[in-house]
C-alpha cells in the first residue's frame, strides 16, 4: 500500500508537471497574439499580422502537446484515484466537465480556423477567432483552477454517511475565496512565460541577425508584457494568495516560510536558509526581522504561529521540497522584476537592442518562468499534503484500491519514456520553426 | 435525471465515435491503400483542421462521465487499468505524429509519423471494438472465489487475457475470441466510415478505388456482424428480453439495418456525402443497439455474487445531475453553433488546404 501511494503520487506529479509546461505558454501566448493581431487591425502594418500568425504555428503545436498530456490526468482520477473520484466526483467532475465542454472546444474549434481560414474570414473575423481562442485558453485555467481551490479550500458540499460529497450549492464553487487570487496570480505567471519566450526569441533573433524586424518587435513587447506581468504577480496578486494560505491553511504557510517555532513580537522573513527537519529548525538562515508580520498582517509586531504549534500528523508530508518550493518560485520572481525592469529602462534610452548583456540575459532566462511556476504549483499541492481535499480526505486513502503496484510502477516508467521521447521531438520541432522565422507574407 | 444524464453520455460517446472515427478511419486507409505522397496528403487534408476538436470529444465525454456518474467513472477507469493507460499512449502518440509530421520535411521522419499514425489508429479502432466486446459480455465485477467477494467493485483483470482465450472462463481477460471479433468489426467499420470521409472531402485519386473497397468490405462487415449477433445471443441471452419488453428499441437496430444497406450503393451516389451519412449511421445505430440492449445495466456483472453496475446505482446526487443539466445545455448549444461554423468555413473540398504548413 505505501509504495502504490508513493507510484500513484509520483505519477500524478510527473504527467502533471509536464503538461503544464504547455497551457502556460499557451495561456500567456494567446494573449500576446491578441495583442499583435489588434495592432496589425489598427496599424495596418503586415509584421504584427506575420508575428501573430507565427506565434500562432507555435501556439498550435504546444495546444495539442497541452491536449494529449492533459487527457491522462483526467483519466488518472479514474484510474489511480478511484476511490477520490467515486467519493468527490459530483463536485470536481463538474468544473472538470465544464472546462471540456465550455473551453477545449471553444479553443480547439477557433484555432482551426485562425490557423487555416484567415482567407476565407477576412481581416476582422480573423482577429475574432484569435479573441476566442484566447477566450477559451482563459476560461480552461479558470475552470482547472476552480477545481483545483475546491480541494485546497473545499465550499458548497455536504457528506452523506457513505462518505460521498455532494454538491448543494453551485455557484460557491465560483465565488470560492480560494479561486480568484491564485486564477489571476497563475494567469499573469502564464504571462510571464510567454514574455520570456517571445522576448527571448527576438533577443535571439538580435544577437544573430536574423529577421531583425521581428527581432526587435518580439523583444519589445516580450519586455513590455513581461515587466507588467512580473510585477502583477508578486503585487498585488502573489499577497493575495500568501494572504489566503495564512487564513485558511495556517500550518502550510508556516512550512513554506520555513518558521519552526512562533516568534513573539512578529515574525523575520527567510531570505536564505535550509530546512532542517530532524531538529526542527531552519540552517544558515539569512533572515530580515519583522518583515513577514507585516507583510501579512501590515502590523510589524503580529504573532505567525509556527510549526510547532500544530498536531505533528498534519504537518506538510515533505516540508523542505514546500520550503524551497516557495523559496525558489518567490526568488525567482523578483529576479525576473528586476530584470525586466532593467530592460525596460533600457528601451526606453533606446539602447536595449544594442546592449548585448540584457539580450544574453533575457534568452538565458527562458526556461527559469517554467520553474518558477511549476514551483508555484508544488507549493500549493505540496501545501495541501497530507490532504486530497483540505481537512477532509486524506491524500492516503484516495487511491484505487485494487490496481496492484506493479501496474502504476510500469505505467509511471512508460509515461516517463514517451513524455521524454515528446519532449525531444517538441525542442527539435520548435527549435526549427523558431530558427526559420516568422513567414513574410508578400502584399 | 439519470436517464438524461445516460442519454448525454451515449450520444456524446457516439458522436465520438463518428467523429473520431473516421480519423481512426482515414489513418487506416492512409496506412494501407494511399500509395503516393499526392493519396496520402489528399487523406491528411481530409481531417487537418477537423481532428483536434473532434478529440475534444474525448475530453469532454471523459468530464461527463466523472461528474453525472462517479461511481462508474471510479470503478470501470480502475478497473480497466492497464488497457486504459495503453489507449492514452497510442492517443498521444497518434495526435503528436499528425502535428508533428509536417514540421520537418525529411524522407524518414515523415514515414515515421506515417506510419505512426497509421497503426496507432489500427490499434485504436481494435481496442475501441473490444472495449464494447467487454462491455456486452460483462466482467468479474469485484472478483469472487468460492462464492465469496474478495475484492472491491473496483477490480476487473490482472491478466489481459487467459490462456484458453474464452468468454466463459472464470477469470475473464480483456481479449478473448469473442471481444476480438468485436475489435475486427471495429476495425472494418471504421476503415469505411474513414474511406467514406476521404471520399466525401476530397478529390483525390484514391476515391474511385475506396467505393470498390467500401463495398467489397461491407460484405464482410455484414457477415460479422451476423456472426457476432448470433454469437452474442449465446453468451449473454438476457439482452434480447429489452427488445421485447421495450419494442420501441427495435428502432436502432433498423437505424444499424438502414446504415448497412445504404453502404451497398456506395458506388452510385450523386454526391459523396451520402456515404459518410450511412456509415455514421452504422456506427450510431451499432453503438445504441448495444447500450440499449442491456439497458439499465451499464457494465454487467459476470458473477452471481457482485450486482452489476447500473445506470441508477452509479450516478451522483439529483442536485448536481439538475444543476449540472442547465450548464450543460447552454454549453451542447454552444458546441453546435461552433461545429456548423467550421463546417460552414471548410465547407466542400480540402484538396488545397496545405496541410501541416500553416
Amino acid at each position: 500500500m505505501e509504495d502504490m501511494l508513493f507510484y500513484d503520487r509520483m505519477q500524478f506529479a510527473f504527467t502533471i508537471t509536464f503538461h503544464y509546461l504547455f497551457p502556460q505558454l499557451t495561456m500567456g501566448l494567446s494573449l500576446l497574439i491578441v495583442v499583435f493581431k489588434g495592432q496589425y487591425l489598427y496599424t495596418k502594418d503586415n509584421r504584427y499580422n506575420d508575428a501573430a500568425k507565427f506565434w500562432m504555428k507555435i501556439f498550435s503545436i504546444n495546444f495539442v502537446m497541452g491536449v494529449v498530456t492533459g487527457i491522462p490526468l483526467e483519466f488518472q482520477f479514474g484510474t489511480n484515484w478511484a476511490k477520490f473520484s467515486e467519493l468527490t466526483g459530483g463536485i470536481i467532475g463538474q468544473t472538470l466537465a465544464m472546462e471540456g465542454m465550455f473551453s477545449f472546444f471553444l479553443e480547439s474549434s477557433f484555432l482551426g480556423l485562425f490557423l487555416f481560414g484567415e482567407k476565407l474570414l477576412g481581416q476582422k473575423l480573423h482577429f475574432l477567432t484569435g479573441f476566442l481562442v484566447f477566450l477559451g485558453s482563459w476560461a480552461s485555467g479558470l475552470l482547472i483552477i476552480a477545481t483545483h481551490s475546491w480541494m485546497q479550500y473545499p465550499v458548497g458540499y455536504e457528506i452523506l454517511e457513505n462518505g460521498k460529497f455532494v454538491l448543494n450549492n453551485f455557484s460557491a464553487l465560483f465565488s470560492n475565496p480560494w479561486l480568484w487570487p491564485s486564477y489571476i496570480h497563475n494567469q499573469l505567471a502564464s504571462v510571464v512565460t510567454a514574455s520570456f519566450v517571445v522576448g527571448g526569441v527576438g533577443a535571439f533573433y538580435l544577437l544573430n541577425n536574423q529577421h531583425s524586424k521581428f527581432g526587435k518587435l518580439f523583444l519589445k513587447t516580450g519586455v513590455i508584457t513581461g515587466l507588467i506581468s512580473s510585477l502583477l504577480v508578486a503585487f498585488p496578486t502573489g499577497d493575495w494568495t500568501a494572504k489566503n494560505v495564512v487564513k485558511y491553511q495556517p500550518i502550510t504557510f508556516a512550512a513554506m516560510e520555513g518558521i519552526f517555532e512562533t516568534e513573539d513580537g512578529g515574525s523575520e522573513i527567510i531570505i536564505i536558509g535550509q530546512p532542517d527537519i530532524q531538529n526542527k529548525k531552519l540552517d544558515n538562515k539569512i533572515a530580515i526581522p519583522n518583515i513577514l508580520s507585516f507583510l501579512t498582517y501590515q502590523n510589524w509586531n503580529r504573532e505567525i504561529k509556527g510549526l510547532n504549534e500544530f498536531d505533528e500528523k498534519n504537518h506538510p508530508t515533505n516540508i523542505s521540497g514546500l520550503y524551497y518550493a516557495y523559496h525558489i518560485m518567490v526568488g525567482l520572481g523578483t529576479i525576473f522584476i528586476a530584470l525586466m525592469g532593467f530592460a525596460m529602462l533600457q528601451l526606453l534610452r533606446k539602447k536595449l537592442y544594442k546592449t548585448k548583456l540584457i539580450l544574453w540575459a533575457i534568452i538565458f532566462m527562458i526556461p527559469f518562468p517554467y520553474i518558477a511556476n511549476t514551483a508555484g504549483w508544488y507549493t500549493a499541492e505540496l501545501g495541501r499534503q497530507p490532504w486530497l481535499v483540505y481537512n477532509l480526505l486524506r491524500t492516503a486513502d484516495g487511491i484505487s484500491p485494487t490496481v496492484s503496484s506493479g501496474n502504476t510502477l510500469f505505467t509511471l516508467l512508460g509515461f516517463i519514456g514517451l513524455y521524454l521521447l515528446l519532449g525531444l521531438l517538441f525542442l527539435i520541432v520548435i527549435g526549427k520553426i523558431i530558427y526559420k522565422g516568422p513567414h513574410i507574407e508578400k502584399q | 435525471m439519470e436517464i438524461f444524464w445516460y442519454i448525454i453520455v451515449v450520444v456524446m460517446l457516439a458522436v465520438y465515435m463518428i467523429l473520431d472515427g473516421y480519423d481512426f478511419g482515414a489513418g487506416i486507409v492512409h496506412l494501407f491503400i494511399a500509395k503516393t505522397e499526392k493519396e496520402k496528403k489528399a487523406i491528411r487534408n481530409a481531417i487537418g483542421p477537423f481532428w483536434d476538436a473532434n478529440e475534444v470529444w474525448l475530453i469532454a465525454v471523459g468530464g461527463v462521465l466523472f461528474f453525472a456518474f462517479p461511481t462508474l467513472y471510479a470503478a470501470s477507469f480502475s478497473g480497466f487499468y492497464l488497457p486504459l493507460i495503453m489507449i492514452l499512449w497510442l492517443l498521444i502518440f497518434r495526435a503528436i505524429g499528425l502535428e508533428l509530421r509536417g514540421q520537418i520535411h525529411n524522407l524518414i521522419w515523415e514515414s515515421i509519423w506515417d506510419k505512426a499514425f497509421g497503426i496507432a489508429s489500427l490499434l485504436l479502432a481494435l481496442f475501441f471494438g473490444i472495449a464494447l466486446g467487454n462491455i456486452v459480455r460483462g466482467v468479474n465485477l469485484g472478483m469472487v472465489e468460492n462464492g465469496v467477494s474478495t475484492q472491491e467493485a473496483h477490480f476487473f483483470f490482472l491478466p489481459l487475457w487467459n490462456p484458453s482465450f474464452s468468454p466463459y472462463a472464470e477469470h475473464l481477460g480483456i481479449i478473448d475470441w469473442f471481444t476480438v471479433l468485436l475489435g475486427i468489426i471495429g476495425v472494418i467499420s471504421l476503415t469505411i466510415h474513414g474511406a467514406n470521409w476521404i471520399i466525401f472531402k476530397t478529390d483525390s485519386t484514391l476515391n474511385k478505388l475506396l467505393k470498390s473497397i467500401i463495398f467489397k468490405l461491407n460484405f464482410v462487415l455484414v457477415a460479422l456482424v451476423i456472426i457476432s449477433v448470433s454469437i452474442w445471443h449465446i453468451i449473454n441471452p438476457k439482452p434480447f428480453h429489452n427488445f421485447i419488453d421495450h419494442p420501441w428499441i427495435w428502432i436502432f437496430p433498423f437505424i444499424t439495418f438502414t446504415g448497412l444497406l445504404g453502404l451497398f450503393k456506395v458506388k452510385s451516389f450523386r454526391k459523396d456525402g451520402y456515404g459518410f451519412i450511412f456509415s455514421s449511421l452504422f456506427l450510431f445505430g451499432g453503438f445504441t443497439t448495444t447500450v440499449a440492449s442491456i439497458f439499465p445495466n451499464i457494465l454487467p456483472s459476470t458473477n452471481a455474487v457482485n450486482p452489476s453496475l447500473t445506470v441508477y446505482n452509479v450516478a451522483a446526487d439529483q442536485y448536481g445531475l439538475s444543476v449540472g443539466a442547465k450548464w450543460f445545455i447552454i454549453s451542447a448549444v454552444l458546441v453546435v453553433v461552433y461545429t456548423i461554423i467550421i463546417h460552414k468555413v471548410f465547407k466542400g473540398k480540402m484538396d488545397n488546404i496545405k496541410y501541416g504548413e500553416h
